[in-house]
């Protein structure tokens, strides 16, 4: 898999507001996607995850850093040709199947509406071949392009959701809690229709999630994010079994496991920042083992890592 | 765990009418809760947990009532309550529940303080001075640091942690006997959760409560419950202490509830999904509930509701695999492997 990433972020920083009032939700955050795994971020609310995604889709501007996509940069000011790749190539899975889709347009409409601000059809019979395609590949009829939203169940708009992702035919899908919403029983069809679709098209996901018990059926690689710094990333299961950041281990010991003697037993860890005096080097991001990065000193790695 | 019997629930019936059309939200639905332990109710949206819970605070909505069954309660029908009067004896007094989301449970216009402490007055009869005491004794329960500095602030100076905290404070702070915690955690953070299941642990053990818990999410109920209720399409299915459920599950629909979860799941291959979705409750079912979303179902499922078999003496399941005509049926290879993993554990300990 060690091909040049996809998509490649570059120590870039998010502000909202300016001034006195400014605030710093991702800081100098750096990853990278490689075509066709699935990298997920991990974090609780509030911990920059969501804007990871929004930075990349260009919905907020980043204050520093770059994003890059195949090599060309795609933050800040573009070309209107490389501002449409991006918006073709890169699309986006939202949380809520109720509140994303637009109530009062038919399926079809709603599939489409990328379709038509791209002029990617030839021919209404182009388009309508290609809505039905997309319905088809998320296990959909393609009768179900003449409804309205509120006609199908939440698991059926999930779906819908993801058919207007895929009908731009994209590379990259970034997946904000796509499945958090979804009850327990619908949950395991939405992971199995990801997981095939991302077979069956070759598709790459940034997947953002806060459930890590979901986080490690699907991901190749998982990025553990806490108050806009990216803590640790490792492959899934060497976060799994050999979680190095104190964070990390608060999180992963907080996962509730099926299991009532294990966790009757447990106990919880809460996890607070170290404190540092000035005199302390600054933490740096280190490869603590082969592909296992994790964020903190020199001596503070060795100590986890002995752990 | 063995306490007296303190609430129970038998074949309750509750519809909803809506626009002419009406709606059956539980279709006979039995649960039994005992001094002293937690009891977990699981299923999805729709099958009816959160109107079972209800109907034991009384605060079913306008247009829902109990058509047939009975709710008995320290000698009373709670089912036959119909005045208001009666219902404040027992609601947020005797019974108490914590709502899934501290962001709307919560008045915005008013302390914190406020809200506990107008609750402590009400039911128990206490004055100002006295309440106040009382409610900042109750923040401390809870653990929020600085109480009174806390008292007088506004929801929204809190965290959702937080406001969980306060939401559970004014729950416990008349010393209920029966808390019922309704998704109390679904929209909190996973490291918050973890803090706040311990929190409602410590506080059962030291208000000597009983704890109904209801939520969807299987590794919380390992985490809180001594017994669990598994419910769907408005009845409960499955009954069994924590263990009996996760070792020997045996109703359908509570194996495709485990074997769905991600935890259990083999890289690489597809997880267990259940098919479909439920029924709709405004048409009457016929035979089990969970047939047409069931690749295993017999064909008695469809035609005749399975009674309840007993399995052990806390044990039982409602369905028809247990008849003993019934021919054998694997469960799912994932709960056969979670049985076995769960097996080998206590042979070790």
């Amino acid at each position: 898999m060690k091909q040049s990433p996809l998509l490649s972020v570059k120590n870039i920083s998010v502000d909202f507001g300016s001034g006195r009032k400014k605030f710093r939700a991702v800081s100098n955050v750096s990853f990278d996607v490689y075509e066709g795994e699935t990298l997920s971020l991990v974090g609780e609310s509030g911990s920059g995850k969501t804007t990871i995604g929004r930075a990349i889709m260009r919905v907020h501007p980043i204050s520093e850093g770059e994003i890059t996509y195949r090599g060309e940069r795609i933050s800040g000011d573009l070309t209107p040709k490389a501002e449409r790749l991006v918006h073709q190539k890169i699309q986006m899975i939202f949380q809520d199947p109720m509140a994303s889709l637009n109530e009062r347009a038919k399926i079809d409409y709603i599939v489409s509406e990328g379709l038509y601000s791209f002029h990617l059809f030839k021919d209404e019979a182009e388009r309508v071949a290609k809505v039905e395609q997309a319905l088809r590949d998320v296990g959909l009829l393609p009768e179900f392009a003449t409804r309205f939203p509120h006609e199908f169940s939440g698991g059926q708009r999930q779906r819908i959701g993801i058919a207007r992702a895929l009908v731009m035919e994209p590379e990259l899908l970034v997946a904000d809690e796509p499945i958090s919403a979804l009850d327990v029983s619908i949950r395991a069809q939405v992971i199995n229709l990801l997981n095939k679709l991302k077979r069956n098209k070759s598709l790459t996901y940034l997947f953002i999630a806060h459930d890590l018990s979901v986080v490690r059926f699907i991901s190749d690689r998982i990025a553990v994010i806490y108050r806009g710094h990216l803590v640790e990333l490792a492959q899934s299961e060497d976060l799994f079994r050999k979680p190095l950041h104190p964070y990390t281990r608060a999180l992963l010991t907080a996962v509730p496991t099926p299991d009532p003697q294990i966790e009757k037993l447990k106990k919880i860890i809460v996890y607070k920042p170290a404190e540092r005096s000035p005199d302390e080097p600054a933490p740096s991001w280190i490869e603590a083992e082969s592909g296992h990065f994790v964020l903190g000193t020199e001596k503070e790695v060795n100590s986890w890592l002995k752990l | 765990m063995s306490g007296a019997l303190l609430l129970s629930a038998e074949d309750l019936v509750v519809q909803f009418s809506l626009r002419g059309r009406k709606l059956t939200a539980l279709r006979g639905a039995s649960l039994e809760l005992f001094e002293g332990e937690t009891l977990a109710v699981v299923g999805e949206s729709g099958s009816g947990k959160s109107v079972l819970a209800k109907t034991f605070l009384g605060m079913l909505d306008k247009n829902g009532t109990i058509t047939a069954g009975s709710i008995q309660y320290r000698g009373k029908d709670l089912a036959r309550l119909s005045r208001e009067r009666d219902w404040l004896e027992i609601r947020g007094k005797k019974i108490a529940m914590i709502f899934q989301d501290p962001m709307t449970a919560l008045n915005p216009l008013k302390t914190i303080g406020e809200q506990i402490r107008e609750v402590i007055e009400l039911h128990r009869g206490m004055d100002r001075r006295q309440s106040k005491t009382e409610t900042l004794k109750t923040l401390e329960a809870v653990g929020i640091q600085d109480p009174e500095r806390r008292y007088r602030q506004y929801p929204h100076e809190f965290s959702g942690g937080m406001r969980q905290r306060v939401v559970i404070a004014s729950a416990v702070a008349c010393k209920p006997e029966i808390l019922i915690c309704d998704e109390p955690t679904t929209a909190l953070d996973v490291t918050v959760q973890a803090q706040i299941l311990d929190l409602i642990k410590a506080l059962k053990a030291e208000y000597a409560m009983s704890v109904l818990f209801i939520t969807h999410d299987l590794g919380v109920v390992a985490n809180v419950a001594d017994r669990v209720a598994v419910m769907y399409a408005g009845q409960v299915v499955e009954q069994g202490t924590v263990d009996e459920i996760f070792t020997d599950p045996r109703a359908p629909y509570t194996w495709a509830l485990l074997a769905s979860l991600p935890q259990l799941g083999v890289k690489g291959e597809d997880l267990f999904a259940i098919k479909g979705t439920p029924p709709s409750l405004f048409k009457e079912i016929k035979g089990d509930a969970f047939a047409p979303r069931n690749p295993l179902a017999l064909e008695v499922d469809f035609v005749a509701e399975p009674p309840i078999f007993d399995v052990s003496p806390t044990h039982w399941a409602k369905t028809w695999l247990l008849d003993p005509r019934a021919p054998a049926i694997r469960p799912p290879d994932s709960v056969l492997r979670l049985r076995e993993k769960l097996l080998a554990e206590r042979k070790l300990s």
